[in-house]
C-alpha cells in the first residue's frame, strides 16, 4: 500500500528495538473478549484507477451540471468560481496543515484568517468577527446562545418565521435542554416579518430577535426597524445572512443596528458540493467580545519587534473553559475561510459591487418575465436581492417534477418547510443564468397554463 | 546541528488591505445580457472602505507566499498527538473536485442525486462495519459537533425513559470538548480521576447513581492507553440506567483490532478528518459522523440516508428525531474523501493502518523513553505521552516544541492532558517511514542534550522561522483582531 512506507526489514527492526516478538504483542492491552476475531466486512482494496472510475460512475448518477438550468438556491447558491480560488486554496502548505497551534509555522494560516475577520468586518459592518463556524445554521444556533449567554436572565428567543426553516430547526435542536424559549414571530402578506406581532411578543424576558437579511424568500428585511424595536425592549437583534453577496450591494445589517450577524458564507468561491462544506461566519460588536464563540486570530509582535499573528481571547474556549467554555467548538472550517477570503481579495471593492448588482438586475429580469405569465404571480411585493417566490396555478412539486423532466432545476418547493403554501416556489437566479436560460425557465414556466 | 531545518528563501507580505490601488481588480464578468435594475436607493449601501483592490497576479502571488509560511503533512513529520496527522491521500482532492459531486446543488430532487446518496449510505455501512453500530449520522461537521449530537441523543433518549437525569462523569483526561458538549445539553460535567492513566469499574461504580446520564470516555484515551476495564465499566454505567459515550479521536488504534460497540459503547462520533485521511485545512472542515446502538436509532438528527429496494432518499420522518443539527446533510465534501480512503484501503489495509500506527508510536516510545520521563508505564497504543521532567537548565516543554521547529518538525502536542505536568503527546501515525521517525527521535535527543550543554539553544528557538516567538499576552492583553488602516 503506497500510504504504508514501512518495509519487512523496518518492522522487524522496530520491534527489536521494542523488544516484542510482533506486532500483535502491541495490543496486549485490549482483553481478548473485546479483539475482533475476523476481518472486516470491507470491499476489497482499489487501485487509484479503480477509485477513479468508482467515483466517475457514482457522480454519473447524479444531474449533470452541463445538462441541467439551475434555478435552486434557498441557502447555496451557484456563483462562478475563478480559477485562481482553486490552485491557491490547493497549496499544500495550507490544506494539510492543522489548526495554527504552534504560531511560528502557522503564518500563513494565521494572516490569512486575520484578512478574513477583516473583510467579515467590512461586508456586515460589525466590530469582530470570529475564524469560522460550521455554516450559516450552526452560526444562527450559536448567535442565540450568545445572545442568551449576553443577556444574563432573559431566556426568551424571537425567530422570524421567514428565517431559513433549517435555520431554525438548528436553533431549536441547539436550544432543546437549556431552558431556553423559542417563539416563532409571522411574516406578513409581503413576506416580510410580521412588525406588530414581533412588537407584541416582545417582553422583558426577551433576549434576541433573529431576522434573515435577506430572509428565506430572498425579500430584504427592513432590519433598521426591527433593530430599534428590539433594542427598545433591551433585546439584541441578530440578522442571519444566508446569501452574503447580498451585502455587496445592501445597507450591512451593522449599519442597520443588528448586534450579532451570522451567516453562511458558501457563496464566496466555495462549490455547493450537496450542501458542505461550507463556512459559518459570525461577527459581534465589541462590547461581546468576550461571549463569542468560536477562535479568534489577533495581531501581535515578535521578539524582534515583527508583526505576526496568533490565536488569542482563548480563555472564552474548550480547551481552557472546559464546561464554562462559551462554545464546545474545536475544528472550525478553517480552509473554507481561507476560500472565501481568496474569492473576496479576487472580486475587490469593484468586483464585489458588480456581481451583485448582475445578480440583482438579472433576477429583476425573471421576475418580470414570470410575473407576465397568466399562470404566474409574484406574491410578495418587498424588494428582493437574487431569489424570490412564484406563485402557480398547480402544486409546485408538480411543476417543479414537470420541469426536472425537460432538464430545468426551476426552484424549491416551498411545501416541504411551509404547509400551507402549497403552490409555490423559491427561484433563484444569479449571475451564472444567461438571459438565454431565464427565458427558458420563463417559457417551460408559461407551458404549464396547457 | 542535524535535521531538515534551515532557513531558506522567505519573502515579506503584506495584509491584502495594504496592498491595495483604487481600481485595480481581479475578477472578470460577462456583460450583463439583460436590462439594467437596481434597488431603491435607500437600500444600497455605500461603497466599503478599505476592502481590497487587487489584480490577479497580486492576489497569487499574495497567497503563495502566505503558504510558504506555513508547515503542513506535505511539508514533513506532523506528531500532533490525539490530531492523527496522516498524508492526505491526492486521489481523493481529485475526486472531491469532479463536477458531477461537487456542482450537486442540495436542493437537486433526490433522483437526481442518487450518485451522492449511494455514496453517503455507503460510507454509513462501511462506518458501522468498523466500530460495531447499528446505526450512523453523517450529518456533524466536526468532532466536537458529532460530541454534541450523541450527547443530545443520550439526553432525548432519558427524556424518553421519563427521567432525563442530571450528570455526566468525564475523565480527567478527556478532550476540553467533552465537557463542553455535555454542558450545551444542560449537564452539571462531574471530573473522575484515573488510576495508573486509565478509569476503573470500581471508580465508576462509586460515582453512578440515578443522577448520571452518561460516562464519556476516550478510548484508547489521552495517554495511548486502552481501557482495559472498558466492558466492566460499560456493565457498571449501563446496571444504573446510564449510557456510555465514546469520544471517537483515537479510532486510529483500533481499526480491525477491536470495535466500540463490541465494548459496550452506545454512542460514539468519528473524526473522519483524523482516522480516514481527509486534510486538516489548516482547523477545518472536518466531518464528525455519529454510530449508535439500536436503541437510540430513533434520536438520530434528521434527515437519515435510507435505502428503499433500489432508490437511496433522505429520511425526514422521524418523529423521536433530536432535530437537525445544521443545514443540509453534512459536510459531503469531506465524506466523500474518506469514503476514497476506505475503498482505496479495503478491510485489511485499514486493519494495518493501525497495527503501523501503534508500532510507530511504540517505536518512538522505545527510542525515547530512556531520555525522556514517561510517567505512564502502560502500553501504548497509537501515541505517547512524555513529561519535561527529565529536561535541565530550566527547559520546559514549550522550549523543546520551538527548538524541534528549527530541526524541522511540527512540535507534538503539548501541555495535553492535563494529567501530565508538560506533556509532549506523540503521535506519529502509520504514514511516516521508519527513516523520518528515527531522524526526528535524533533530533528529541540531540535536544535533550542541547537542554545539558546549551540551553540557550531552547530558550531562544525557534530562529529560522519567519517569525520569532509571539507576545501572546499583548495579544490577548489588547486584542487587535482586525486591520483598521
Amino acid at each position: 500500500m503506497r500510504y504504508l512506507p514501512q518495509t519487512e526489514t523496518d518492522i522487524r527492526e522496530m520491534l527489536e528495538t521494542i523488544a516484542v516478538d510482533d506486532i500483535e504483542a502491541l495490543f496486549s492491552a485490549i482483553p481478548a473478549e473485546v479483539r475482533l476475531q475476523r476481518p472486516l466486512r470491507l470491499p476489497e482494496a482499489m487501485a487509484e484507477s479503480e477509485l477513479l472510475s468508482e467515483l466517475k460512475r457514482l457522480a454519473a448518477a447524479n444531474a449533470d451540471p452541463d445538462r441541467y438550468l439551475s434555478f435552486l438556491g434557498g441557502g447555496a447558491y451557484n456563483h462562478f468560481i475563478p480559477a485562481v480560488v482553486d490552485q491557491l486554496i490547493s497549496r499544500s502548505e495550507f490544506y494539510t496543515a492543522y489548526t495554527p497551534y504552534q504560531p511560528e509555522i502557522s503564518q500563513g494560516t494565521l494572516q490569512a484568517i486575520f484578512e478574513y475577520q477583516t473583510l467579515i468586518c467590512q461586508l456586515t459592518g460589525m466590530d469582530v468577527a470570529n475564524a469560522s463556524l460550521y455554516d450559516g445554521a450552526s452560526a444562527c444556533a450559536e448567535a442565540v446562545l450568545m445572545a442568551v449567554r449576553a443577556a444574563r436572565q432573559r431566556r426568551k428567543v424571537l425567530l422570524s418565521g421567514a428565517l431559513h426553516p433549517e435555520y431554525r430547526e438548528t436553533v431549536r435542536t441547539y436550544c432543546q435542554y437549556l431552558e431556553i424559549e423559542l417563539v416563532e414571530v409571522p411574516f406578513g402578506a409581503d413576506g416580510i416579518t410580521d412588525r406588530e406581532r414581533l412588537t407584541e411578543l416582545l417582553d422583558a424576558e426577551t433576549a434576541a430577535v433573529v431576522v434573515g437579511y435577506p430572509n428565506f424568500f430572498g425579500v430584504v428585511e427592513p432590519l433598521a426597524d426591527f433593530a430599534a424595536v428590539a433594542q427598545a425592549a433591551g433585546a439584541r437583534l441578530v440578522a442571519a445572512v444566508a446569501e452574503p453577496l447580498a451585502l455587496g450591494l445592501f445597507k450591512s445589517p451593522g449599519e442597520l443596528g443588528a448586534d450579532i450577524v451570522a451567516g453562511e458564507g458558501q457563496s464566496f468561491g466555495i462549490p455547493v458540493s450537496f450542501g458542505g462544506p461550507y463556512l459559518g461566519f459570525f461577527a459581534a460588536r465589541d462590547k461581546d467580545v468576550r461571549s463569542m464563540p468560536g477562535r479568534l486570530i489577533g495581531e501581535t509582535v515578535d521578539r524582534d519587534g515583527k508583526r505576526g499573528f496568533v490565536l488569542t481571547l482563548a480563555t472564552r474556549e474548550q480547551h481552557i473553559r472546559r464546561e464554562k467554555a462559551t462554545s464546545n467548538i474545536c475544528s472550525n472550517e478553517g480552509l473554507c475561510a481561507l476560500t472565501a477570503t481568496v474569492y473576496l481579495a479576487l472580486l475587490g471593492k469593484q468586483g464585489l459591487r458588480e456581481v451583485a448588482q448582475q445578480n440583482y438586475a438579472k433576477s429583476a429580469y425573471a421576475k418580470e418575465q414570470i410575473a407576465a405569465l397568466p399562470n404566474c404571480s409574484l406574491p410578495f411585493a418587498a424588494p428582493t436581492f437574487n431569489e424570490f417566490v412564484v406563485e402557480t396555478d398547480a402544486p409546485a412539486a408538480v411543476v417543479l417534477q414537470r420541469l426536472a423532466g425537460e432538464r430545468i432545476l426551476a426552484g424549491i418547493d416551498l411545501h416541504r418547510y411551509y404547509p400551507q403554501l402549497a403552490n409555490r416556489l423559491l427561484v433563484c437566479v444569479t449571475e451564472q443564468n444567461s438571459r438565454a436560460q431565464i427565458d427558458t425557465l420563463v417559457a417551460a414556466l408559461a407551458g404549464g397554463a396547457a | 546541528m542535524k535535521g531538515i531545518g534551515t532557513s531558506g528563501l522567505i519573502l515579506n507580505e503584506k495584509l491584502l488591505f495594504e496592498h491595495s490601488a483604487a481600481g485595480r481588480k481581479g475578477y472578470s464578468l460577462a456583460q450583463l445580457d439583460v436590462p439594467e435594475s437596481t434597488p431603491p436607493q435607500e437600500l444600497v449601501r455605500d461603497e466599503i472602505p478599505g476592502f481590497p483592490e487587487l489584480s490577479e497576479v497580486d492576489v497569487v502571488r499574495h497567497f503563495t507566499r502566505l503558504s510558504t509560511w506555513n508547515y503542513g503533512v506535505d511539508s514533513g513529520f506532523y506528531p500532533l498527538g490525539s490530531c492523527t496527522m496522516k498524508y492526505n491521500p491526492k486521489v481523493n482532492e481529485t475526486a472531491a473536485r469532479l463536477p458531477g459531486l461537487a456542482q450537486l446543488h442540495p436542493a437537486t430532487p433526490q433522483s437526481l442525486a442518487q450518485g451522492a446518496l449511494e455514496l453517503m449510505h455507503g460510507l454509513q455501512g462501511a462506518l458501522a462495519e468498523i466500530s460495531g453500530f447499528a446505526a450512523l449520522t453523517l450529518q456533524p461537521a466536526a468532532g466536537s459537533h458529532g460530541e454534541l449530537t450523541g450527547m443530545l441523543m443520550i439526553r432525548a433518549w432519558h427524556e424518553a425513559q421519563g427521567r432525563p437525569r442530571t450528570k455526566v462523569l468525564i475523565p480527567d483526561t478527556a478532550h476540553g470538548t467533552n465537557p463542553a458538549s455535555a454542558a450545551m445539553c444542560g449537564y452539571e460535567v462531574v471530573p473522575i480521576a484515573g488510576t495508573g492513566g486509565v478509569l476503573s469499574a470500581a471508580r465508576v461504580a462509586a460515582l453512578m447513581d440515578e443522577d448520571v446520564a452518561a460516562l464519556m470516555v476516550t478510548n484508547p484515551n489521552t495517554l495511548g492507553l486502552f481501557e482495559a476495564e472498558i466492558r466492566e465499566i460499560c456493565a457498571v454505567v449501563h446496571a444504573r440506567g446510564g449510557l456510555v459515550y465514546c469520544d471517537g479521536a483515537n479510532l486510529n488504534a483500533l481499526m480491525g483490532i477491536a470495535r466500540p460497540a463490541d465494548m459496550g459503547i452506545d454512542v460514539m462520533h468519528f473524526n473522519l478528518h483524523k482516522t480516514f485521511a481527509t486534510p486538516h485545512g489548516g482547523g477545518g472542515p472536518g466531518s464528525g459522523p455519529v454510530g449508535v446502538t439500536a436503541a437510540l436509532e430513533p434520536f438520530l438528527p434528521k434527515p437519515v440516508v435510507v435505502r428503499d429496494a433500489d432508490n437511496y432518499r433522505l429520511d425526514d420522518d422521524r418523529p423521536q428525531s433530536i432535530g437537525r443539527m445544521r443545514s443540509c446533510y453534512g459536510n459531503f465534501g469531506i465524506m466523500l474523501r474518506a469514503y476514497a480512503y476506505i475503498r482505496e484501503m479495503g478491510g485489511a489495509g485499514l486493519k494495518r493502518a493501525s497495527e503501523l500506527a501503534v508500532l510507530n508510536a511504540n517505536y518512538i516510545r522505545a527510542r525515547l523513553e530512556g531520555t525522556f520521563d514517561l510517567p505512564y508505564q502502560g502500553r501504548s497504543l497509537h501515541e505517547v505521552v512524555f513529561s519535561d521532567k527529565n529536561l535541565a537548565n530550566d527547559c520546559h516543554t514549550l522550549d523543546l516544541a520551538k527548538r524541534l521547529i528549527d530541526y524541522g518538525y511540527h512540535p507534538p502536542t503539548i501541555y495535553f492532558p492535563l494529567v501530565v505536568h508538560g506533556a509532549i503527546m506523540i503521535e506519529p501515525t502509520e504514514t511516516e517511514s521508519k527513516e523520518v521517525i528515527d531522524a526526528f527521535c535524533d533530533a528529541m535527543l540531540a535536544i535533550a542534550a542541547e537542554a545539558q550543554d546549551n540551553p540557550a539553544l531552547l530558550h531562544a528557538a525557534p530562529v529560522r522561522t519567519k517569525v520569532q516567538r509571539l507576545d501572546e499576552t499583548g495579544a490577548a492583553r489588547k486584542p487587535k483582531l482586525k486591520w483598521t488602516g
